[in-house]
């Protein structure tokens, strides 16, 4: 896979996470994503930036135009130094919630990019990173 | 350290300093020509020397947080405001200051003889425009600052309208980002408007939200709810194509809650609610 561009973004505050949202979406519109991949990118980016925010106090959010062979894409990378998920499964699962969300971000942003991978450890944050084709 | 001699100096060349300043001045690059006139340029430009020679004549040249130079900083920040409204940047409006320098320096240059006297003069000049220049930085940042404060008021004031459609019908049209902070402020004034005029029947419309995801979803059912509670019922209209395509695949259900695509057909569903019908007028065409 290669690389593109990068932009680095800090995740701190509710306005980070629109900002986040907004670098996604501008790239993904400049790449020619349609407008339902767009609205789909965008919103897994905003589960998890406010992931980011809320469950791990904080942390970045990376976000690249990636090429691999003639695809084009955007990849999402989010890590935090938070409290880290414990059993992941149990975190991906619909309806799961540690706080009084309706416990479908991991999950339903999962569904909403092509690739996902999720790494993390209690008490060692934790590192998603996903990506949407065009 | 002697007396300088710069006070005398200023209120002795007064007007060919005012020449020689407005000529650099129209010289420079940085010039907003679009934005001011020479003439307005001319009057803010004199009003400041003459200010300047006249705190001066009492004043520490040291310190300018002394009262005698009260009138200079209100002045500077006078300028600084009407600027940073008028769309300067904050080197375009320090300029205004730091362009007296050099007029100042070939004037102190013709007047002061004596070397050691004249690196002394204009070491006291430039301490004393560089921190007038500072205070006009501070003063467009401040001014700035309160432009964006109360621009930020007006967008919560403006994200919130409850409308009333019909007798009994309300309308919410949503635009923008929902976080938490608005959302508070536009369920509260759904709720107020629901009380306020015994409507049946609340239309949120979502068309100008580009973003729905598990949070909006969530604060939107809340919405919801709360009418239910106290009566009436909620329609939400305004569902794109890609949004709802979304909010399946988020797995969000939004099962009990009446949806609409465009906010007409809410409000026919809500005309249909209330036992009317809209018809055609008869002998038009």
């Amino acid at each position: 896979m290669e690389v593109r561009r990068i932009e680095a973004l800090p995740i701190r505050s509710s306005d980070d996470v629109v900002r986040v949202r907004r670098q996604a979406h501008n790239w993904a519109s400049e790449l020619g994503f349609s407008p339902v991949d767009l609205t789909k990118l965008v919103t897994a980016a905003s589960e998890i930036a406010r992931n980011t925010l809320e469950h791990g106090g904080g942390g970045s959010a990376r976000v690249e135009e990636v090429r691999r062979g003639v695809r084009v894409g955007v990849r999402l990378t989010f890590e935090d130094q938070g409290p880290g998920i414990a059993d992941i499964a149990q975190a991906m699962r619909d309806g799961f919630s540690t706080r009084r969300g309706m416990g479908l971000g991991l999950g339903g942003a999962k569904r909403l990019v092509d690739e996902f991978e999720i790494a993390s450890q209690a008490g060692a944050g934790t590192k998603i990173t996903m990506t949407r084709w065009k | 350290m002697t007396t300088s001699r710069i006070p005398q100096l200023l209120r002795q060349h007064q007007a060919a300093l005012l020449d020689a300043w407005v000529k650099a001045q129209q010289a420079a690059l940085t010039l907003r020509r679009d934005l001011l006139s020479d003439a307005d340029l001319r009057i803010q430009s004199s009003d400041f020397l003459r200010s300047l020679t006249e705190a001066c004549q009492s004043g520490d040249l040291g310190d300018i947080q002394g009262p005698a130079w009260a009138e200079v900083r209100e002045f500077l920040s006078g300028v600084s405001g009407s600027r940073a409204s008028q769309g300067f940047s904050p080197a375009e409006t320090a300029t205004f200051v730091f362009s007296l320098k050099q007029p100042l320096f070939s004037l102190l240059r013709r007047e002061v003889a004596e070397p050691a006297a004249l690196v002394e003069e204009t070491w006291t000049a430039t301490v004393l425009l560089d921190n007038l220049g500072l205070h006009t930085v501070d003063a467009f940042q401040k001014s700035r600052e309160s432009i964006i404060t109360r621009q930020q008021q007006e967008l919560l004031e403006l994200s919130t309208p409850v409308v009333q459609l019909w007798t009994g019908v309300l309308a919410l049209p949503l635009i923008g980002t929902l976080d938490s902070a608005r959302t508070h402020v536009v369920m509260e004034s759904l709720l107020q408007a629901i009380v306020d005029t015994g409507a049946s029947l609340a239309i949120i419309d979502i068309t100008g939200v580009p973003t729905v995801d598990t949070l909006v979803a969530q604060h939107l059912m809340k919405a919801v709810a709360a009418a239910r509670l106290m009566g009436a019922e909620c329609v939400i209209s305004g569902i794109r194509p890609q949004i709802a395509q979304t909010i399946v695949h988020l797995g969000v259900e939004m099962g009990s809650v009446l949806t609409k695509a465009k906010l007409s057909d809410a409000l026919a569903l809500a005309f249909q609610r209330l036992g009317l019908a809209v018809a055609k007028a008869p002998g038009r065409a």
